[in-house]
């Protein structure tokens, strides 16, 4: 017994990013190394300090709404509801801008509550009516986009965003540090928190590995599960908010840009799709990954055709690498 | 025996998985037209051994000779086309397809490359005649059917496959008393028809009835072979743990009056599962269900940790009516209730996660502040944990998956105690550990109860019902129907009544508690 | 004897869904300003038909508890690529379709491959394989042309004996050469035993690997002869990106209107088939009633919305809620 606790004291003592360097995380911070030196052969600007700043500026918004699709991916569930969660957080908040001065003080709000109530709809159809999350999520973004759809005319919007939502995407509250990243940094700084410290967090992980067991455990799993999606929609929504304040308005097809980077970010950061594993490190890590990847693409001026192709494989390769569920036998 | 030569036979087989030893140098061989008897503990190897065989795990060395040469498996349909035919403990039919499907699954009966529906028709009911199942029609969904018919068709599945070396693991632990009967007559037969059988069970009246030759395994290797009957019951008994089996239960302390009732059940019923269920659980008091399997037990125990909807009837605590709508409102202060619940692995544990993570789940409310882990109480309390228990483990930050079985339901136990719950219920809390940690968890009952908790104790052991319990109401097919106060308890009385048998001595149906 | 019993247990929900289809039908076609007519039906049935071959596609994969994210690409895809090769002499026509054919069998292959000894999540392995899908397609077709060989478009577009919709007829034949022989296959029995129990399919010696290939190459072929006709109905090859993720979501609205179970092991092609023709079906309700056609996105949603909490009915008569955590 004592020679037991003894080990684990030990083990506890040990820095956290040893004890749980997760192989993962680790290969994707390798990648982002390496895409740094392959992008610093075809341009010297690539390894100067303002070309990453603005990687990391474009990063944040991929980066907030990753961070919901996390949360839901450790349930062991998937938001397909991203592309229109996106644009409708955009086009509501844009909308909400054009009711005058109170408009404009509620327009960011009001955005994000409207993909809280995407997001609502999906926890309520995954967490009480059981329906798979891949399935209820991509119905409400079908009911999204219809709904933007009616309003908008099909047309991209003509309200723009308010100079509030193009502060925080384009302004610098702290020199030379974009206000994207220090929001990105925020949400998720409050995610770890979240993840790492809370009740909350804990059973995230809980229902991701076993949710019979958190369940018989006292846990309320159908209310956890439906926050988390709620978290998702509401992140989903401020990503489309401040990719609207960078665009100064929203557009139709805004979100669908987001949905297999923000998966792949996810899965790529060692995050477990079948839920319950992952760190948001991890996280992180795959956001910047992939953010350069496709900045790499541009530079070297590989048409809309050539990328998707691209990424696509990088995508299946670096899973096949290490993201590959246990043999069976 | 008498020099017969082996069909088949394993020779110092050994397997590991990770660090854990499951085979050692283990030996076996089989004779046609004889049923051999496999004995041992969990944990002890058997189920290692023929998974093996039956070319589920590959060894890691040794090697199997079926009629004189040497042979291995790459899968099970390999050692299925050797003639090995496997009846595995954890049912391996597909729910969604039919019972003829599955019976003709390996080997479906070809016309023009198609399945032939007809032939595979004929096929099946050939197969459920043989393993005297003809009533299962080969239509239905396997799914539809209950857990005993199910069996029924694992076996007809086997016999599908022409075997001649036919693997029965705790095939019979989901039958009724009927099936098991029909069941025996079917092996016998076989035996006849020159088969070699390997069974392997935990009832040992089962194998004294058909067993022609018994091994013993313990710690990965075959410690005994000897000609069945040649070995008392006390004597098998010892070989399978290596010690004496006696004095494992802790006393009971004397009664005198009636404890102060805390868990009270009035007239529950719950679909065809329970029948009119009434019982009272004290303070102090540990209260056995028993019976056969699956008689509304397990269901009793879920009805009172609120897992069960459309529940007709009343439950008290402390002699008041509560509503218990879910875990988190039977976890709560005022009612305080835990579930040890009946598989570990699905329902107690979340396997990847850490020691620490999981010892604290069931109680992380209490932990908090504003939903905020307080770290320190946290680890105070595992500490304390850890300790009653004596959990071993290599730190607090290792995957509980990677405890032994024993290990691993002292945490599903300790994340329970952490919340100093008042009324416990247990479901089979012992299956598939060790002897030393079962003894421990009856102490640890005893003590729970002596400190004034009110405990109900589901056990398909009925040794263990004999030798921890105050009480014990007897259930069958979801009522009540004999309650067995004291030296009332014995083996004789719990399976008499678990039968139904309403023999003499058959005390007043549902008595007034103690 | 009650044999008929068990066949409508398993025949239950391909009939529910076309109990739904000839009711959704017979409302659109009273209410339709020309009636029930031969046209009427042809247009119907080559909108449906085309939903119907990805339906029937998503059928497969969703049979071994899969889901294939990337199967409306494969029809952009060999949309495009039938726009460039399915022209010319008969002869020329005829490799072109085997071209487009073989195309689709290839990429329903590496789906195969990825997810099965990849052991890649279905979901991930699709969606990023029809980003390379869609990449190819744009590639073919950067903007939207090209044409086709007419006289096969024609003679498959329009009516046999002046009656039956050529369209109707090549779907039933795809069904009795393609699902029809897979459905009865050792391999498809082995597609379906995986997509119900994984675990007791290996332990039956089920040869789960190559019923799982097949499965997800027979969707490719299914996507690809959906998007050769495509070709034939609009004469271009388009690579439009919202369209193919369109018939990629529809065709999960079409697998569950037909009965098909997402946690797989259940279901039959034809439930999908009359599931895809529903669900169009209903989407077209909007025209007849002479509405915006811009509420047509939303109605479609509106219906799939309520096609999948349909099965959540079920959860009602559940009594033990352990049963929600299968």
């Amino acid at each position: 017994m004592s020679d037991t606790t003894l080990i684990g004291g030990i083990a506890g003592r040990m820095p956290k990013f040893l004890r749980r360097a997760d192989p993962a995380v680790v290969t994707a911070f390798a990648c982002i190394v390496l895409l740094l030196l392959v992008g610093s052969l075809y341009s010297r600007s690539f390894l100067s300090p303002e070309y990453l700043l603005q990687q990391l500026k474009v990063a944040s918004f991929l980066g907030v709404i990753a961070t919901g699709m996390m949360l839901v991916i450790l349930l062991g569930q998937i938001d397909l509801s991203v592309p229109w969660s996106v644009a409708v957080g955009a086009m509501m908040a844009c909308a909400a801008a054009a009711y005058g001065p109170l408009g404009s003080v509620l327009a960011i709000p009001f955005g994000i509550v409207c993909g809280i109530a995407i997001g609502v709809v999906n926890g309520i159809g995954v967490a009480y009516l059981r329906i798979p999350s891949m399935i209820i999520t991509l119905a409400t973004n079908a009911v999204a986009q219809g709904l933007m759809v009616v309003y908008t005319g099909g047309f991209s919007p003509q309200d723009s965003a308010t100079p509030a939502m193009r502060y925080l995407a384009t302004g610098f509250a702290i020199p030379a540090v974009p206000n994207a990243v220090i929001i990105w940094a925020l949400i998720g700084a409050a995610m770890v928190f979240l993840l790492t410290r809370t009740g909350f967090g804990r059973a995230v992980y809980g229902i991701g590995n076993r949710e019979r067991a958190a369940y018989l455990s006292g846990i309320d799993t159908r209310r956890v599960v439906m926050v988390a999606f709620a978290v998702s929609g509401g992140l989903s929504a401020f990503g489309g908010v401040l990719l609207a304040g960078y665009a100064s308005k929203a557009a139709q097809s805004m979100g669908d840009a987001y949905l297999l980077p923000s998966i792949a970010a996810v899965v790529l950061g060692g995050t477990s799709i079948l839920g319950g594993r992952g760190s948001y490190l991890g996280t992180v890590a795959g956001v910047i990954l992939i953010t350069l990847l496709q900045s790499i693409l541009s530079v070297m001026q590989m048409p809309e055709a050539g990328r998707q192709i691209v990424y696509g494989v990088v995508i299946v390769v670096m899973l096949l690498l290490y993201g590959r569920a246990p043999a069976s036998r | 025996m008498d020099g017969a030569v082996p069909l088949f036979s394993m020779q110092g087989i050994s397997k590991r998985y990770g660090g854990v030893r499951a085979l050692e140098k283990a030996e076996l061989s089989v004779t046609a037209g004889s049923i051999h008897a496999i004995l041992g503990e969990n944990g002890a190897g058997k189920s290692t051994l023929i998974k093996v065989m039956a070319g589920v795990v590959a060894p890691d060395e040794g090697r199997m000779l079926l009629d004189g040469s040497e042979v291995s498996f790459a899968s099970p349909a390999a050692a299925n086309r050797a003639g090995i035919v496997c009846i595995f403990q954890e049912l391996s039919l597909i729910p969604e397809l039919s019972v003829a499907d599955n019976i003709v699954i390996s080997d479906p009966p070809k016309r023009f490359g198609l399945i032939d529906r007809k032939a595979q028709r004929r096929i099946a009911e050939e197969a459920l005649a043989r393993a005297g199942a003809s009533d299962i029609h080969p239509l239905a969904l396997v799914k539809d059917l209950p857990l005993s018919r199910r069996q029924m068709v694992e076996i007809a599945k086997a016999l599908a496959r022409k075997p001649r070396i036919l693997i029965l693991d705790e095939a019979t632990s989901a039958l009724t008393a009927t099936d098991v009967a029909k069941i025996f007559g079917v092996l016998k037969r076989l035996r006849e028809e020159g088969l070699a059988l390997l069974y392997i069970s935990h009832r040992m009246n089962e194998i004294a009835e058909l067993a022609d030759q018994c091994t013993v395994f313990r710690n990965g290797r075959n410690v005994a072979s000897y000609a069945a009957g040649s070995k008392s019951d006390s004597e098998v008994v010892e070989l399978m743990i290596g010690r004496e089996y006696s004095h494992i239960f802790p006393p009971k302390p004397a009664r005198h009056g009636a404890a102060v009732p805390v868990l009270e059940a009035r007239n529950l019923c719950w679909t065809d599962r329970l029948d009119n269920v009434s019982l009272t659980v004290g303070a102090g008091e540990v209260v056995g269900l028993g019976g056969l399997d699956g008689q509304g037990q397990r269901e009793l125990l879920l009805a009172f940790f609120g897992v069960l909807r459309g529940l007709a009837g009343e439950i008290l605590v402390d002699g008041k009516a509560v509503s218990i709508a879910s875990p988190s409102a039977a976890r709560d202060g005022r009612i305080g209730m835990a579930l040890i619940p009946e598989d570990r692995k699905t329902e107690g544990l979340m396997l990847p996660m850490t020691v620490r993570e999981n010892l604290s789940f069931a109680a992380l409310d209490r932990l908090s502040k504003a939903g905020v882990i307080d770290r320190a109480t946290e680890q105070r309390l595992i500490d304390d944990m850890v300790e009653l228990l004596a959990i071993k483990t290599a730190g607090l930050d290792i995957p509980v998956g990677a405890l032994s079985g024993g290990n691993q339901q002292k945490v599903v136990i300790a994340k329970w105690l952490m919340r100093q719950p008042r009324i416990v219920l247990l479901n089979d809390p012992t299956r598939g550990i060790d002897v030393g940690t079962k003894q421990e968890l009856y102490q640890l009952m005893r003590k729970l109860a002596d400190a004034g908790a009110a405990i109900l104790f589901y056990s398909t052991d009925y040794d263990e019902l004999i030798g921890c319990c105050d009480r014990v109401l007897v259930l069958y097919d979801g009522a009540v129907k004999r309650e067995l106060v004291g030296a009332e308890i014995t083996e004789h009385a719990l399976i008499a009544s678990a039968l139904n048998i309403h023999g003499e001595g058959a005390g007043p149906l549902q008595g007034e508690g103690a | 004897m009650k044999d008929w019993r068990y066949w409508l247990a398993e025949q239950r929900g391909t009939l529910l869904a076309l109990g739904i289809f000839v009711a959704m039908f017979a409302i659109y076609s009273a209410n339709h300003p020309a009636g029930f007519t031969a046209n009427v039906v042809q247009t119907a049935a080559n909108k449906g038909v085309l939903l119907a071959f990805v339906a029937m596609a998503q059928t497969l994969v969703v049979i071994t508890a899969g889901i294939d994210l990337s199967v409306g690409m494969i029809f952009t895809l060999t949309n495009c690529l039938a726009s460039w090769l399915v022209i010319g002499t008969g002869l020329e026509t005829a490799f072109g379709v085997i071209a487009v054919l073989g195309t689709g069998l290839v990429c329903g292959a590496i789906n195969g491959a990825i997810v099965i000894y990849g052991r890649l999540q279905p979901i991930v392995a699709t969606i990023a394989t029809g980003a390379v899908y869609f990449g190819l397609a744009l590639l073919l077709r950067p903007f939207p042309g090209g044409s086709v060989n007419e006289d096969l478009a024609d003679a498959l577009t329009g009516r046999l004996f002046g009656l039956v919709p050529a369209s109707l007829v090549a779907l039933a034949v795809v069904v009795l050469i393609v699902w029809v022989p897979f459905s009865r296959s050792e391999l498809g029995r082995a597609a379906y035993a995986a997509g119900s129990s994984e675990t007791a399919a290996y332990m039956s010696g089920v040869p789960i690997r190559r019923g799982k290939f097949v499965a997800y190459t027979l969707a490719g072929l299914l996507a690809a002869i959906g998007g050769l006709f495509l070709t034939f109905f609009t004469y271009t090859g388009d690579a439009a990106y919202a369209s193919g993720n369109a018939y990629t979501l529809f065709s999960i609205a079409a697998v569950v209107l037909g009965g098909v179970s997402l946690f797989g092991g259940k279901g039959s092609a034809l439930g999908a088939i009359f599931g895809a023709l529903a669900f169009r079906t209903i989407g077209d309700l909007l025209f007849v009633f002479d509405l915006d056609p811009l509420w047509q996105p939303l109605f479609q949603g509106v219906i799939l919305l309520i096609a999948v909490s349909l099965g959540a009915f079920a959860l009602f008569r559940v009594r033990n809620r352990l049963e929600w955590f299968l």
